[in-house]
């Protein structure tokens, strides 16, 4: 009880001191940041009271001896929506580069603001909300115990859609830290270290309280995910403010420094937050769905170990012929290189996992979904080593080659193992006898593989278009193109690109329709297709856990 | 807890372990992984060897080939410089003037100011050089400070309206919002559009345009290029003819800047532009051929 005054007592206090904080603000963007936390803080006072009050009057009861799926059911519909939100900006600013009519002269919606907005929306937003609600429901049935400190998760839950809203918020308000990909301010970055921490705790106290003797694969990459991410979170954001009550800070880091930490970070983005905590999500519903084991415990030693060694030092390669100097660039280069197998042993162990059920991607359409992003995966971890290469990379660095790699990985690998985990998820955690429709998740199978297609041939042959163009010397030992020449030949890419993402958004929109309407409990009748079975009754943890 | 036990679809035996229905085979390593992988550690050995790789104190290991990034970007440039020079040292010692003579000299020195236009001048004048709103169009016979080839040298080299700069092209029209009236400026609007036809003339816009304009603009407004005083009766705007436009300059008064590149560029390339904007289709003829002494100490090329 005591804990329960204490909590609303905390909130209580929170919201008054961010409201303080709004009165002493030194710039509109930071009172705004604080009003939104002061609000936040205080609809967990109200939610707090009330589920006191609904607990007291038992008009709810609290059942602790199954799994704790609440979170997870709220992370798959945040998923959802944020996934379509951020293929929305991606669309929206793919047409303002094809058409610069469209960033309507305002500053709220010009390129530069919408960038970030998208990329954080898709890879925090989407891949960060289905990161942290797998993990929640595999670490959960791969130890057969309830998650540890119930509360703190959905601290964690909340706490991380509010990071999401105060850094797009901020980001529209024209507040960035100008680090890409970790573009929230240092009032932002600190409420975030506070939730990972919450995170870790959840994540490590499940562990600890595992009924299996061993620790399952996926929960290896999730841990490596979740340890990694913090570290690279606290240091690249190390930063000194102007003000306490100001949202401007300045790097502690300058010049080429900087820079590279800045990769360090971003590399090691891609690398923990894309790479290793997907792949979590692979070596659990790959199996389950598949209905096989693992293809090799071996394997997936091997390529865990070698892959979080050597991915760590990777992120020079994207400082290559800069003031950065030849050593690192070659660090980053050569350890490039040799991540190209240990990334591919898990396209392995995922795709061979189908031995023995290779007729499920004719007949499943989840795993067809789930045999695509490995595929996607695997081209991506090849291209990335390839283009690390300093020759290559004198190339394609700078142009939209880059975009092209990146959204093979993010459309095809993150998105596409994403979609399907929550495919498999939705009946499951509502409790639904199967999805909506599987025929629907065929038409988001093709509109996104043709999405796909569309966006990394276009940006493929613009990023080669490009590089060519930059350095094209005439005869007489003139540069040939104006930049504004090259921009130009690339419209027709450009179209082509937003065409492709029109085909990605709507296939998320097909899938977000059909896992509301199964959230909904609507069934579509349909010719059936093939459907993996859920045994609700052993869905459960191994030996009960005594209420606390 | 499953136990060990061969799985039938694959016949490989399974490690053992259970983790909520998932299973894992004990599959051996593939061995073209581990091969490759090995490959591609020999491959980083080797290439550590060969280029600059290992922090020390002070450096880094150079690397057994002498590679760096920036010895190769000189040696780009010298490539490229010493596949320029002739040319280069062919328009240094040819006066401005006489290079209409040599078309092949004349081509290469278009050539090298197109390139040197992309770089240093697009930013206002456009790629095509059409300019834009007070950015003057450079394809016309429309030059404000004249456009034979020593006049857009000169402009080149000194720049218009620098303000810390004596030898800048320079004048000033004045803000008349302090001089005339509303009705006379509105007057003085419809004589000025009127000499192109855009309106019917106003008698009492020519009295105003006779008494603050015609001595900078001339009478019939065709402009003065020793005052870089536009020409406002070809229909070409330089900020605009409608009204509303007119009536800000008039009241306000225009002054574009355009910087001195004698201070950015060297004299054999801005040679190349002059040869290259000329070139644009509103080139003039220069005046008639000095003496070639007086041409010889004249000319600003100098290495």
């Amino acid at each position: 009880m005591d804990f329960r005054i204490l909590r609303t007592a905390g909130w209580s206090l929170a919201a008054l001191l961010a409201l303080a904080a709004a009165t002493q603000a030194v710039d509109t963007p930071f009172a705004v940041h604080m009003i939104i936390f002061a609000v936040a803080a205080a609809l967990m006072v109200v939610a707090t009271l009330n589920r006191e009050h609904k607990l007291a009057v038992g008009s709810i009861s609290q059942d602790l001896t199954g799994y704790d799926d609440d979170v997870i059911r709220w992370g798959v519909i945040a998923t959802t929506f944020w996934g379509v939100v951020g293929l929305l900006a991606g669309l929206l600013i793919a047409s303002q580069l094809a058409f610069p009519l469209l960033n309507l002269d305002i500053e709220y919606t010009s390129f530069g603001r919408l960038r970030p907005l998208h990329t954080s929306a898709v890879i925090f937003a989407f891949g960060g909300n289905a990161l942290i609600a797998t993990s929640f429901y595999v670490v959960q049935r791969t130890c057969r115990a309830r998650l540890a400190f119930g509360g703190l998760a959905r601290f964690v839950f909340w706490g991380y859609q509010l990071f999401i809203v105060l850094a797009a918020t901020g980001y529209v308000m024209g507040v960035t830290a100008a680090r890409e990909y970790a573009e929230p301010e240092w009032h932002v970055d600190i409420w975030l270290t506070i939730v990972w921490v919450a995170y870790l705790a959840v994540f490590v106290g499940t562990l600890v309280k595992r009924r299996e003797p061993h620790i399952y694969v996926a929960n290896w990459f999730y841990l490596s995910f979740i340890i990694t991410v913090a570290m690279l979170h606290l240091v690249n954001n190390l930063a000194v403010p102007v003000s306490m009550f100001g949202s401007k800070s300045y790097s502690a880091f300058a010049g080429v420094q900087d820079a590279l930490t800045q990769w360090w970070y971003g590399h090691n983005a891609v690398g923990f937050f894309l790479t290793a905590g997907f792949l979590a999500m692979m070596y659990y519903f790959v199996p389950k769905q598949a209905e096989r084991p693992v293809y090799s415990y071996r394997l997936s030693i091997m390529h865990f170990w070698s892959l979080i060694f050597l991915y760590i030092w990777a992120g020079p390669h994207h400082l290559h012929y800069t003031a950065l100097p030849d050593w690192a660039g070659t660090l980053g280069m050569v350890f490039s290189i040799m991540l190209w197998m240990p990334s591919w042993g898990g396209m392995i162990n995922g795709l061979m996992t189908l031995n023995g059920a290779w007729d499920k991607i004719r007949t499943d359409p989840i795993i067809r979904m789930m045999v695509m992003a490995l595929a996607f995966y695997g081209m991506s971890t090849f291209e990335g080593p390839m283009m690390s290469i300093k020759s290559v990379n004198s190339l394609s660095h700078y142009t939209d080659w880059t975009i092209g790699h990146v959204h093979s990985g993010a459309l095809g690998w993150n998105g596409m193992i994403t979609f399907a985990c929550m495919y498999y998820l939705a009946p499951r955690l509502w409790n639904r006898e199967r999805l909506y429709s599987l025929r629907l998740i065929n038409w988001h199978f093709w509109l996104a593989t043709i999405g796909i297609v569309l966006y990394t041939a276009s940006m493929w042959v613009a990023g080669i278009t490009q590089g060519l163009m930059w350095r094209e010397y005439g005869a007489d030992g003139y540069l040939v193109n104006s930049f504004i020449e090259t921009v130009e030949a690339l419209h027709p890419m450009y179209l082509m690109r937003a065409t492709g993402g029109l085909f990605y958004l709507s296939g998320g929109l097909i899938f977000a329709f059909n896992i509301a309407m199964t959230i909904k409990g609507r069934i579509r009748i349909e010719k059936p297709m093939t459907e993996t079975p859920y045994d609700a009754a052993a869905d459960r943890p191994l030996l009960a856990q005594p209420a606390e | 807890m499953a136990h060990k036990h061969i799985d039938e679809a694959t016949g490989t035996p399974t490690v053992g372990h259970e983790w909520d229905g998932i299973e894992e085979l004990d599959t051996p390593l593939p061995r073209w992984w581990l091969i490759t992988f090995i490959l591609c550690i020999v491959f980083a050995v080797g290439y550590v060897i060969f280029y600059p790789a290992i922090p020390l104190a002070n450096s880094a290991t150079p690397g057994t080939l002498g590679w760096s990034s920036r010895g190769d970007l000189a040696k780009e440039m010298a490539a490229d410089t010493s596949r320029r020079a002739p040319v280069f040292k062919a328009i240094a010692i040819t006066p401005l003037a006489q290079l209409p003579a040599n078309p092949a000299l004349l081509a290469q020195a278009i050539e090298g100011g197109r390139a040197a236009f992309k770089v240093h001048c697009v930013q206002c004048h456009g790629a095509g050089a059409a300019g834009s709103v007070g950015y003057p169009n450079l394809n016309d016979d429309d030059w404000l400070w004249g456009g034979d080839l020593g006049a857009i040298e000169h402009t080149l080299i000194n720049g218009i309206r620098n303000p810390d700069y004596d030898e800048t092209r320079n004048s000033q029209m004045p803000a008349f919002g302090e001089i005339l009236g509303n009705a006379e400026i509105e007057a003085v609007i419809t004589h000025v559009r009127s000499l192109s036809g855009l309106e019917k003339p106003s008698l009492a816009g020519a009295t105003v345009f006779a008494d603050n304009c015609a001595a900078c603009h001339g009478e019939n407004g065709k402009g003065n290029r020793d005052l870089g005083a536009p020409n406002i009766a070809d229909s070409i705007w330089l900020y605009g003819g409608d009204r509303k436009t007119l009536k800000h300059t008039i009241t306000y008064a225009r002054g574009g800047v355009m910087p001195r590149w004698n201070a950015r560029l060297n004299p054999v390339t801005i040679k190349m532009l002059a040869a290259y904007v000329h070139s644009l289709g509103g080139g003039e003829a220069g005046p008639p051929p000095v003496p070639a002494e007086v041409a010889e100490a004249s000319t600003r090329v100098d290495e």
